[in-house]
């Protein structure tokens, strides 16, 4: 009889007159359980499993409705609706005055009457001197004869106890047009210091993740033929002069017969050095075998030229922590940019 | 009253805050006593009669003390300045210390040399450059190499470099790069040109283009350029024609100085997707098609 009764009044509620009654009562709430609630691992694993594949799912579905789309556009002669760009820390970068434009007058002016258009302008060989702080072990002697092979034009020198200033007049006096410093801190080089002479500015930079030609895999024996620069990703006025300090270390007519390149790229105020030794190849592409629906556009090869590297030398990324004008003089010289704490809180803003 | 013997008794058998026991002995620290040593003569407390020398701001002072100012501690020391010249400061301390205990001036003038001797040195080493240690808090040097992991993810050093390797090939920097096949790499030449546009359309999105960058490949390729465009005229009939091209397009743009690559200047539509399914879809745009075409021949 209990059952009957329930089973009516199942009925009865279900049907629509009993809307009126249905409303006196508090709507039943529906309970969400966040599947991180459900205590029972294999439960709880089984619902995330089933959560994550029908994300995925979702996922696929509008790939593939974005493809048909355009593909049906293209075919119809139509634009395809825009390709979406995804945000990156490059793309919303906070945009920075110094940025160097292409018309910019200014800035040529101020090429010219900077101190390493001497070099620049081919007018002096770059003859570089090389040494380090004054205690060196482990790392340093290693990647200061890599440096050694990388940069043509160089020279060691033992550091002794001799002053920075000493150093520089010393150099001066050879006629060097650069110093570098590697610095080095518990073992590993730790910073490097790139000095242009004779009264060229004083770059600080910080030394990380230094890999050794040694320790990478399948690489190459630089020749000695002076490499070809890349520069990339200079951007802002700073980083235009600390291009070009850079670049002065370099002798400005490379060989290319040596097909080596020596790369300095600028990402988020991070400078990675590589170098390597490239080759063009041909490539024969076939195209159509991707597509197996079209039978047509098999056996068609396309050729592409593409380069190959080959590494060479060490890898190694440097930070700058400060540009100061003039030579080495920390106490009396004047900065023109410093490294502050408070230049790191906005994850957008980079300087170089 | 002032009994130097009592006192001595008193600080020595039970307490004086200014001893110092180490194991090589006991020392004082109070700041008047000349040889610094805890000792019945060398204590200032136990004698009523003292003196020392003691430096400030790199200036030697000659201080004394007497019995009769023994009830006025305010007053008890006199200070005489010495000079900086080593003799005329013994001349001195001489002057005023005529009738007092040898011992006592013998230790002074012991004192007075070995403070001359440390001023030379601290003059000297602060003339020395010498090497600040700084530190740096763990949190910032964490959250630079996390940031520099990801910088060099987003970075693509690799694919950068070989694009830009084969941008400067296709704009003829490299005069004479002996493997390759002649034939199949002037016609990629032509290709090459093309997709070079698709390729940079891609690449403004990713890779923030330098106009510095241009800048100063164009510094070095400016002279590559204009010495290799007169070898290309001579040489080679076929890239005579092709390299004549390309300077009249870049001259006026060099003019600048700056390259401006050619920025979206197709009608059509062209894509190169890198990853997943290769669709290179290409549109034909006549007027360019048309220029190339002329001079392939």
């Amino acid at each position: 009889m209990a059952k009957e009764k329930k089973r009516k009044a199942a009925e009865e509620a279900v049907d629509g007159d009993d809307y009126i009654e249905r409303e006196d009562k508090k709507p039943k709430k529906q309970k969400l359980i966040l599947a991180s609630q459900i205590k029972n691992k294999e439960k709880r694993s089984a619902v995330y499993a089933k959560l994550k594949h029908e994300k995925r799912v979702e996922k696929h579905k509008k790939i593939k409705a974005r493809d048909a789309a355009s593909k049906q556009a293209l075919e119809l002669g139509e634009e395809p609706p825009e390709k979406m760009v995804p945000r990156t820390i490059e793309n919303t970068r906070e945009l920075d005055e110094t940025v160097c434009r292409p018309d910019d007058e200014e800035l040529f002016a101020g090429n010219d009457a900077d101190e390493f258009s001497a070099v620049l302008k081919q007018q002096t060989a770059p003859k570089v001197l090389i040494t380090t702080c004054r205690f060196n072990s482990s790392r340093g002697p290693a990647f200061i004869k890599e440096l050694l092979s990388v940069i043509p034009n160089a020279q060691y020198y033992k550091r002794g106890t001799y002053e920075l200033k000493k150093i520089v007049e010393y150099a001066k006096n050879k006629e060097f047009t650069s110093i570098i410093v590697v610095h080095t801190n518990r073992r590993e080089p730790d910073a490097l210091l790139l000095i242009g002479l004779p009264d060229g500015p004083t770059a600080h930079f910080r030394l990380s993740n230094l890999v050794l030609r040694k320790d990478i895999k399948n690489h190459g024996n630089p020749t000695s033929h002076e490499p070809e620069l890349v520069l990339n990703n200079f951007t802002t006025r700073l980083g235009h002069r600390v291009g070009r300090m850079i670049q002065s270390l370099f002798p400005q007519v490379p060989n290319f017969r040596g097909r080596r390149v020596v790369t300095f790229h600028n990402q988020r105020d991070f400078i990675f050095f590589r170098h390597h030794r490239y080759v063009f190849e041909v490539k024969e592409k076939k195209e159509g075998l991707k597509d197996k629906k079209s039978k047509a556009s098999q056996g068609k090869t396309e050729k592409k030229a593409i380069a190959r590297l080959q590494e060479c030398g060490p890898r190694f990324t440097l930070k700058l922590v400060s540009l100061q004008h003039g030579t080495f003089d920390t106490k009396g010289g004047e900065f023109e940019w410093v490294h502050k704490a408070d230049m790191d809180t906005s994850r957008r803003r980079f300087f170089i | 009253m002032q009994n130097d013997d009592v006192i001595w008794d008193v600080i020595r058998h039970h307490h004086c805050s200014y001893m110092a026991k180490i194991q090589t002995g006991n020392f004082c620290r109070n700041p008047y006593n000349v040889t610094g040593i805890c000792n019945r003569s060398s204590c200032p407390l136990a004698n009523s009669r003292y003196a020392t020398i003691r430096d400030h701001d790199g200036i030697f002072y000659l201080y004394m003390k007497t019995i009769e100012r023994a009830h006025m501690p305010n007053k008890l020391w006199e200070r005489v300045k010495l000079p900086k010249n080593y003799m005329k400061a013994l001349e001195i301390i001489d002057k005023h210390l005529e009738y007092w205990p040898k011992l006592l001036v013998h230790k002074i003038k012991q004192r007075l040399t070995k403070m001359t001797q440390y001023r030379i040195r601290m003059v000297k080493l602060s003339k020395k450059v010498r090497e600040k240690i700084m530190t740096v808090p763990r949190k910032e040097v964490k959250r630079e190499s996390r940031r520099e992991e990801k910088a060099l993810r987003a970075a693509q050093i690799e694919n950068v470099i070989e694009k830009e390797l084969l941008e400067r090939l296709n704009k003829g920097v490299y005069p004479d790069i002996c493997n390759y096949d002649e034939e199949i790499f002037n016609k990629l030449l032509d290709k090459n040109k093309e997709e070079e546009q698709e390729e940079e359309e891609e690449e403004e999105a990713e890779v923030e283009y330098v106009e510095g960058d241009y800048e100063l490949e164009e510094e070095e390729e400016l002279e590559e350029d204009i010495e290799d465009m007169g070898d290309f005229l001579k040489a080679n009939n076929f890239e005579d024609i092709e390299g004549d091209e390309d300077d009249l397009e870049e001259q006026p743009a060099k003019k600048k100085a700056y390259v401006s690559y050619p920025l979206k200047q197709d009608d059509g539509t062209e894509k190169v997707r890198r990853k997943g399914k290769k669709v290179v879809v290409e549109v034909e745009r006549d007027e360019d098609m048309g220029n190339r075409q002329h001079n392939v021949m």
